[in-house]
């Protein structure tokens, strides 16, 4: 064993590998098949995701573009100033609408409908239908003793059927009805066409004459009170936890409370919001202040935890360097960290919007769910918001409120839509500051 | 104001710029500096010298007080610049940093224009009343790092599309524009080639004289070339300081001649 003392360290010889072997190639064989498989199920879980989607954009589509449309009846009124009880210096100067007000619409337009479509018009003409003389008579004043041709709203059975959304041999429709129906449509007396007060009126118990801008108003009120009280609270608690606090019991307490607080469910927010909001500082029930507050309560940790995370991932070494040359904890903050955060912090904050935007639960415990027939002119005023709007009209029996439905769903996404364009495009503009 | 009487004036006139006496640090309960004492010269380049972990960048860090950033950090002894105690309560950090400024191990350029990474420090301390000062000060400081020539027409690029060593020039450039009186170093070149390292050398012989400078070095060769005292540090302490000429070829202590000998480190 001479020879062996001389040759390097003794041990157990290893065999050069042999790289050709069959268990080398099943062994290539198999993460080969590992790899295709995981790149197919891949492939199925996305296939099967945008299905869901394609399949729910769809539905809703179909059920709800035609929401956007309404029917209307041609009507020819006589705006008799005796009838409505009006004279012409009424109808100018400061109480040009409380005139309007006053003034009888409905028997001027009974007499019309009676007029210029006989028999045909009985059950055609929404009962608001008036509402459309009134706001005509109130930009043209001159029409006043005049004869006008006047689309007005039919029914909402008329705008189902007209929509080809009834069945006309269903019991919904009676007979007698199908026949003046038809026979208006021969007289070439009814249109269908878009529906402009849908996004300009709030909700009515009429489908025909609902509309979503109430609810779209109130979401965006409630949103601008939750965004202005939890961006900045939420931004400014998320910098101070991380570039100022100490490490301490304490701060680790608020940390996990804050994370806690993220998980907590909504309708619990909504309780706390009802209970401190509204029963302790008696704040103004229904209204968007009251749910903005509650939502902000809600979205506050979403924003901190955001915020934290793209505070962390700015560098040190850039804080090194801003202090180095002699900036104040604060002057690094605000010129350095927080511009370089800024793209994750609003990232984080639209999600958190999103999540508000599309929340019901707590907005129905404070009152946000209240039948509310004006578009609110303020954040203290009775308001709804879109979701609860949806769940609403979701629930009303009218056959007409499930077009109205699936169209303010389709409202709600475009807000959505909206605001994710805008976090993608505010995160791309401050990423190419410089 | 009567010059006569003004401190910073006579302070001119002693050798030393900064004075570190008894300087203990502690991380937590750790000690990582034991008792330093070391004198900087007003015109000398310093370097700092010493395997990994025995505590330069540590006693760097004490001379413009970053070391207050660190939670849990704590300094004992006591620091003077031009006579003054860095760490009495009446001194501004903010002010110190600027007058003792720094250049890291990584260049950290900010993610700004290169015009905006010269101009932030000037700005914040009102150094540059109109445009065109804070454009004169972006010039020299640029200038005087032998970076100007490279990007004079490129000032509105970003400051981090540069390679590594023009980073680091930049970062120099940078502490220069709010008019230092201290540079320290801390292994400035540790992550540049040779052709940026002696590039950066050649800078700091061209600075030596109008700033104190102090740099940590791993290289051996680079604190011969560059420095006129030498400090050794080993295991938190601090085992010899004096002239480069000496500590390389005539060293005091024998743990002083194992380490620039290579036997460890
Ligand atoms: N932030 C810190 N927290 C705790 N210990 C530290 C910290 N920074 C440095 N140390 C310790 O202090 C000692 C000196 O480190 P340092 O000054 O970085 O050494 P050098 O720069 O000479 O390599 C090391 O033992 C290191 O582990
Ligand atoms: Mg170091």
């Amino acid at each position: 064993m001479t020879s062996a003392a001389a040759t390097p360290p003794a041990g157990p010889t290893r065999r050069p590998t042999d790289w050709a072997s069959a268990e080398m190639r099943a062994r290539i064989r198999r993460r080969y098949r590992s790899e295709r498989l995981f790149r197919l199920v891949g492939l199925a879980a996305l296939v099967l995701a945008a299905s869901f989607l394609a399949f729910l954009l769809f539905t809703i589509g179909r059920n709800g573009l035609t929401g956007f449309e309404r029917t209307e009846v041609k009507v020819t009124v006589a705006f008799d100033p005796a009838v409505l009880n009006l004279r012409p210096e009424q109808l100018t100067g400061p109480g040009a609408e409380a005139a309007l007000g006053a003034a009888d619409f409905q028997t001027v337009l009974a007499n019309g409908v009676t007029n210029s479509l006989g028999p045909d018009g009985e059950g055609m003409i929404s009962e608001g239908a008036w509402l459309t003389l009134r706001d005509m008579l109130a930009k043209r004043p001159d029409l006043l003793g005049m004869q006008a041709d006047v689309w007005v709203p039919a029914t909402s059975v008329v705008d189902q059927l007209a929509k080809g959304r009834l069945d006309r041999a269903g019991r919904t429709v009676s007979a007698d009805l199908l026949l003046r129906y038809d026979s208006l449509e021969r007289r070439k007396l009814l249109r269908t066409g878009w529906n402009t007060a849908f996004l300009s009126v709030a909700d009515s118990t009429d489908p025909e004459l609902a509309g979503v801008w109430g609810a779209l108003k109130g979401s965006l009120l409630t949103l601008a009170v939750t965004l202005s009280i939890c961006f900045p609270v939420g931004v400014l608690a998320a910098i101070y936890l991380e570039e100022y606090a100490p490490r301490n019991r304490w701060t680790d307490i608020i940390e996990v409370s804050i994370n806690n607080l993220a998980a907590v469910p909504s309708i619990i927010f909504g309780l706390l919001g009802l209970a401190v909001f509204l029963n302790f500082m008696n704040l103004p029930r229904s209204a968007p202040i009251v749910g903005g507050l509650t939502l902000a309560l809600m979205t506050m940790p979403v924003i901190v935890i955001a915020g934290r995370v793209a505070i962390k991932a700015v560098p040190p070494s850039i804080r090194d360097g801003a202090l180095a040359v002699g900036a104040s904890p604060v002057q690094v903050v605000f010129h350095h960290v927080l511009p370089l955060a800024l793209p994750g912090i609003l990232t984080g904050t639209i999600i958190g919007m999103s999540r508000a935007l599309g929340e019901t639960a707590p907005l129905l415990l404070i009152g946000m769910r209240a039948f509310v027939a004006d578009v609110p002119a303020g954040v203290t005023q009775p308001a709804t918001v879109l979701p609860v709007q949806i769940y609403l009209w979701s629930d009303e029996v009218a056959r007409g409120f499930v077009e109205k439905t699936s169209a303010a769903i389709i409202v709600l996404l475009m807000v959505l839509l909206l605001m994710n364009g805008l976090a993608i495009y505010l995160r791309n503009k401050f990423e190419r500051r410089w | 104001m009567n010059d006569m009487t003004n401190p910073a004036t006579t302070a001119a006139a002693a050798p030393y710029k900064m004075r570190a006496g008894e300087v203990s640090v502690f991380y937590g309960p750790k000690q990582a500096l034991n008792a330093v004492s070391i004198d900087i010269g007003r015109e000398d380049v310093t370097a700092f010298i010493g395997p990994s972990g025995c505590g330069k960048s540590t006693f760097l860090r004490c001379l413009n007080r970053m070391n207050d950033t660190i939670p849990g950090a704590r300094v004992e002894g006591r620091i003077e610049l031009d006579g003054e105690d860095i760490y009495a309560s009446g001194m501004d950090v903010v002010q110190l940093r600027a007058r003792v400024g720094m250049v890291f191990q990584k260049p950290n350029p900010f993610p700004k224009s290169i015009y905006e990474n010269i101009a932030y420090g000037p700005r914040i301390h009102g150094l540059a009343r109109t445009k065109a000062e804070m454009d004169v000060i972006v010039e020299r400081s640029l200038r005087r790092a032998g970076l100007w020539d490279e990007v004079k027409d490129r000032l509105a690029d970003s400051g981090t599309a540069l390679s590594g060593g023009q980073q680091q020039r930049l970062c120099i450039a940078r502490a220069i524009a709010v008019d230092p009186e201290v540079i320290l170093m801390d292994e400035p070149c540790s992550a540049l080639d040779p052709i940026a390292t002696a590039k950066i050398e050649e800078l700091i012989d061209e600075l030596r004289g109008r700033y104190a400078i102090v740099i940590v070095t791993h290289n051996m060769q680079q604190a011969a070339r560059v420095s006129q005292k030498t400090a050794f540090f080993h295991l938190g302490t601090l085992v010899e300081y004096g002239d480069t000429s000496d500590i390389f070829t005539n060293p005091r202590e024998t743990r002083t001649k194992d380490y620039i000998t290579g036997r460890y480190g």
